[in-house]
């Protein structure tokens, strides 16, 4: 879209205004079955095969709530600091549009089974900046609209749309923030960390898959400024489907220095949906707010209330993992990995194969040096996640043995990886069927030596002459006739032995 | 014409048990009757002609094979066309849903399969369930057995009308406002309101999911509980289905005993309003209850008056949105804007115009103005409240009484034409039976006689959960009655080609 | 009285989807003002001390196992479409998201 706009420097527009932020944050759970029907909770299969009556909203058709949902849910609500209603109901919400099957969506209304919590959001420096949780509630997915015919396979320009349902009915839940008042300069970042937050708890739950390429979490940004020390709060814009936490940061970013070029023109905001386009980074209009947005809610007839017992509840409580930020500040503090350390361990996604390695058996320092050296680097080869290599804890711990009992140096273990990962075997069948153990018969070796100093006269000279460096010279030589299986640690040694030297 | 279309179904059950007839026999006698006469009534939208026969001829073949079956085993019956079934198209009245073919059976179809009861076809109704005359059907009305100039009730009038002229033994219906019950009533036979809840709703095409219920439409009471016996029960597919057992409501109904029963007459319901004719024979039915040892008592249901306007409230707040679904994009009927127009938004309004008649259209108007902003505490919240004081007048009533009465509907059946231009007076024919379905309990129509030569209905309504007591005092009063007539009400229904 | 009139029902008839002309506008808006003003005595009665009604049999947490069950074939899904192409339903230009 070509709609050029106005935009006002970021740490101008900071000078003069204060930005609210809200966010809507959609979470697809990974239930088995739909909200409401017992038709598989899987996209991506073959179009329009995942649905049942229920799903096409064929005439006649009932739902009925999937429990597990409801847990789910609750044990979001709960890791997001919320009360959980004693009593709630599903609403509908009226609007026609091709991908919601019934042209209502079951929502709820008043009345959400989780509200009043918040989440304390540390920013990078350590600063930590609560958001306050307005609600989180239990609703239905829509379908997949693709459209085709036109130029850009964008709506606009589109002859027509194919729908598939196989997504209707998906359970979500929707996490409404309060207004989010505070944040200043540091929005875009606020906004980033926010969503990152909510991701990474409901992941950590495992309610959801929590990917945000694949849509399971999806943010609505709302942004507004007011001029700087006001109260009252400006005309806010929407910003639908921003789909990967640096395009919320950057929406957001843009969205302030939009509004305020639209405020220091004098105009005012126009309160809209707004589409994020990654490609020119930039937001385009959607459509207005208007007299249609009538949703006319009303108490889902075809569904009961559903309430809550305090045994119910606290028994999903019982169920709830550590929360990620207590679970990284432990972890960090067991390890005794310095703020570098841990951070990168964290954005290489290796903590958790980290914390399964040293609880193997490793000490932190090798589970580190593992997962961060040799398998993070396969990973990359592999363009996959470090985890998903199939390294297991157990083999980098028997890696490690194998290492300190002398049985293998570094060099001969990544051979004994290449093994195991070759389907060969533990590390310890990949020595005995490939051969690999350093030599650590004394008389082999030194027959190797002898070569090597005879080979290389003037360096065995400057090792006796006390120049002891020199002696990585000979390792080398010994190493390459003994195919790397010698000990070089013990080679060195053996040389200073042979020279009379004392190392 | 065959004898047996005049039997019961329990009298026909009882012949097949004996072997006496098949079910061939008895299907095929039924399929010949509606060939033989509803090109006049136009009870049916669809004749299931070589399912039905295949179904009794399996019966047959099953019953010389000595398998045990189900009492009512080889008993054929006519489903209203609001009901979805496998093999027929199901329409609900509309050209919206012209020509379309469920992929699934309601819960209730599944229990008529089960049973191996052979389906004649589907029965007209108003569009959508929507009317108490059945003249809003997109398939041109139905007419009363009784005099084919009247309407035969609605919005269940094929189902009623296809009871009694003798095409089906049985029939389903569905009730949201009274469309069981008032079409029975007009049209001198039996029909059954169960408990909100008592019977699965799964695969009812909904008009007000808070009000519908699938019911029985019979000849006789211990017929509908035959029938309702069969149908009722937990679903699981259905969120508001109850738990509770059926009950043993074929032996409530086989029993009759009204003798020391407190039957409250609803002061309410009767005079003004109520015809001449129906107030006398709804007084003659008091008078034979109280000879039999009833304890008649009055009862005052105050908030009853504005139950009306409560139900035409709540109706059109949810048939608005259970209707929103009907726009062309995944079944049914797609019309394109005139101007050519192809966007979504005009296409679905086109649709929508094309497919959906008067009735629907001002039901689904006048629901999203009681929805709308603004409007919402005023119309929609205040009926749900009238539905509140509409259960707390039941729950004082029953009380003092164990079972309430009134007439079924104010009128007897009026002439095809008659109240189409005025929604009002259409509206007006549900005062009755609305205050049940607004609380959710159950109530049965049985025949009370005729005025000016047309039958008046008798409304017995219970507690939820309870329904085993209409069917005691509706065979009570059934009793008394059918001993003064000196037969069913239905054996003095006009020739229609010759009944007798 | 005459709080329904053409413009009202209008903005009924564009939020529900239905496509009227004036006459039947008009038609409409004289019908509804009648039925309108017969039922809206509800209001009489219902107070603020008298709780909603939404379900008339009272249950609670009727609930499904996660477990999953039958669906549709692709063909039986689309068995009843209006059009269909690629194994999905096809709909005429959308002109703007929701
Ligand atoms: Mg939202
Ligand atoms: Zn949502």
């Amino acid at each position: 879209m070509a709609e050029t706009q106005e935009l006002v420097a970021f740490d101008e527009a900071m000078a003069k205004y204060d930005p609210v932020l809200g966010f809507e944050v959609h979470v697809e759970l990974n239930t088995k079955t739909k909200m409401f029907s017992a038709a598989p909770n899987a996209f991506g299969d073959v179009p329009n095969t995942n649905v049942s009556p229920v799903d096409l909203g064929l005439p006649g058709t009932l739902p009925v709530v999937n429990k597990s949902a409801v847990e789910y849910s609750i044990m979001i609500g709960l890791a997001l600091n919320c009360k959980i209603a004693e009593s709630c109901f599903f609403a509908r919400k009226n609007y026609f549009y091709p991908d919601t099957p019934k042209n209502f969506q079951t929502s709820q209304y008043e009345d959400p089974i989780c509200y009043d919590g918040y989440l304390d959001i540390e920013l990078e420096d350590g600063e930590v900046f609560r958001v306050e949780i307005e609600r989180a509630h239990m609703e239905e997915d829509a379908g997949k609209l693709t459209h085709l015919g036109g130029a850009t396979g964008r709506i606009q320009g589109a002859e027509y749309s194919l729908v598939d349902y196989n997504r209707a009915g998906v359970p979500l839940v929707e996490i409404v923030t309060k207004p989010i008042v505070g944040a200043g300069s540091r929005a875009p970042e606020l906004a980033r960390a926010y969503v990152a937050a909510v991701r990474e708890i409901v992941k950590n739950l495992g309610v959801s898959d929590a990917r945000m390429e694949r849509g399971n979490v999806r943010c609505d940004a709302n942004v507004s400024l007011m001029p700087k020390g006001a109260t009252q709060f400006g005309i806010r814009s929407e910003t639908k489907n921003v789909n990967s936490l640096r395009a919320v940061e950057r929406a957001v970013r843009f969205e302030i220095e939009r509004h305020a070029a639209v405020l220091e023109s004098g105009q005012k905001v126009v309160q809209e949906t707004r589409h994020w386009h990654e490609d020119t980074r930039s937001t385009t209009s959607g459509r207005p707010k208007s007299d249609a947005d009538d949703y006319r809610y009303f108490p889902e007839p075809d569904l009961v209330p559903v309430v809550t017992t305090e045994a119910w509840v606290e028994e999903l409580r019982s169920r709830l993992p550590e929360p990620p930020a207590e679970r990284r500040k432990r972890l960090k503090a067991d390890w005794g990995y310095s703020d570098a350390e841990f951070r990168d361990v964290v954005n290489a996604g290796v903590m958790d194969s980290i914390e399964e390695t040293i609880a193997a058996g490793a000490s932190a320092a090798v589970a580190r040096k593992w997962w961060m050296g040799e398998i993070s680097r396969r990973a990359k080869e592999a363009e996959v996640e470090p985890s998903e290599l199939g390294v297991s804890p157990q083999t980098v711990v028997e890696l490690d043995r194998l290492v300190q009992a002398g049985k293998i140096n570094d060099k001969l273990a990544r051979q004994v990886l290449d093994g195991v990962l070759a389907g060969e075997g533990s590390p310890e069948e990949v020595v005995d069927k490939r051969g690999l153990a350093v030599v650590s018969d004394d008389s082999a070796l030194l027959d190797a030596i002898d070569a090597a100093l005879a080979a290389q006269p003037d360096v065995a000279e400057k090792i006796r002459g006390g120049k002891v460096q020199a002696a990585g010279a000979i390792v080398g030589g010994v190493m390459k006739a003994t195919r790397g299986q010698a000990d070089a640690g013990r080679v060195r040694e053996l040389i200073f032995e042979r020279l009379g030297v004392q190392a | 014409m065959s004898e047996l279309i005049t039997h019961s179904a329990a009298k026909l059950a009882e012949l097949l048990a004996a072997s006496e007839v098949s079910s061939t026999e008895v299907t095929q006698a039924h399929l010949d009757r509606i060939a033989a006469v509803d090109g006049d009534v136009n009870a049916f939208l669809h004749v299931n002609t070589d399912e039905a026969l295949a179904v009794a001829a399996d019966v047959d073949k099953a019953r010389a094979a000595g398998e045990e079956l189900h009492a009512l085993a080889g008993v054929p019956i006519a489903i209203k066309d609001l009901i979805v079934t496998v093999g027929q198209p199901t329409t609900a009245g509309s050209k919206m849903l012209e020509g379309w073919m469920s992929p699934y059976d309601a819960t209730v179809i599944k229990k008529i399969r089960a049973a191996r009861m052979p389906m004649l076809g589907k029965t007209n109704l108003d569009e959508f369930a929507m009317g108490s005359s059945t003249e809003h059907s997109a398939f041109g009305p139905t007419r009363n057995p009784w005099d084919l100039e009247r309407i035969p009730g609605g919005s269940g009038g094929g189902s009623a009308a296809a009871v009694s002229a003798f095409e089906a033994p049985l029939a389903l219906g569905t009730d949201t406002g009274g469309s069981i019950r008032q079409p029975a009533a007009v049209t001198g036979s039996v029909g059954v309101k169960p408990t909100y809840g008592g019977v699965s709703r799964y695969g009812a095409i909904a008009m007000a999911s808070s009000l519908d219920q699938i019911g029985p439409v019979t000849r006789t009471v211990l017929d509908a509980a035959l029938l309702h016996e069969v149908i009722g029960g937990h679903d699981p597919a259905d969120s508001t289905s109850l738990t509770d057992p059926v009950g043993a409501l074929v032996e409530a109904a086989r029993s009759g005993d009204v003798h020391g029963m407190r039957i409250g007459v609803i002061k309410e319901l009767q005079g003004e309003g109520y015809s001449a004719g129906v107030q006398a024979r709804f007084d003659e039915a008091l008078e034979l209850l109280r000879g039999a040892g009833a304890n008649v008592v009055e009862v005052s249901c105050p908030n009853f008056k504005y139950a009306l306007g409560a139900y035409y409230l709540v109706m059109p707040s949810e048939a608005s949105s259970n209707l929103a679904k009907y726009d062309g994009v995944r079944y049914g009927h797609r019309a394109l804007p005139e101007d050519g127009s192809m966007t979504i938004e005009r296409v679905m309004g086109a649709t929508r115009a094309a497919g959906f008649g008067d009735e629907v259209k001002r039901r689904i108007i006048l629901g999203t103005y009681a929805l709308s902003a603004g409007y919402y505490d005023a119309y929609y919240g205040s009926a749900q409240k009238v539905r509140t004081l509409v259960q707390r007048d039941f729950a004082a009533a029953f009380e003092t009484a164990d079972v309430l009465i009134s007439p079924t509907a104010p009128t007897t059946a009026f002439k095809l034409g008659e109240k189409l231009d005025d929604p009002m007076a259409m509206y007006l024919n549900d005062v009755a039976t609305i205050p049940a379905n607004l609380a959710g309990v159950p109530g049965i129509s049985v025949p009370g006689g005729l005025a000016d030569g047309l039958p008046v209905g008798i409304q017995f309504l219970a507690p939820a959960r309870e329904d085993a007591r209409l069917y005691r005092a509706g065979a009570g009063l059934e009793n008394l009655l059918e001993a003064t007539w000196g037969g069913p009400l239905l054996a003095q229904a006009p020739a229609l080609g010759g009944v007798k | 009285m005459s709080e329904i009139n053409r413009a009202a029902v209008a903005h009924l008839a564009r939020l529900a989807h239905i496509e009227m002309t004036a006459e039947e506008l008009d038609k409409m808006a004289g019908e509804l003002d009648v039925i309108v003003d017969s039922i809206k005595s509800v209001q009489e009665v219902a107070r603020p001390d008298v709780p909603a009604t939404s379900h008339p049999i009272p249950l609670t947490n009727v609930f499904r196992e996660d477990v999953v069950g039958e669906t549709l074939s692709q063909e039986l899904a689309l068995a009843n479409a209006p059009d269909a192409a690629d194994g999905r339903f096809k709909v005429p230009a959308i002109l703007d998201e929701e």
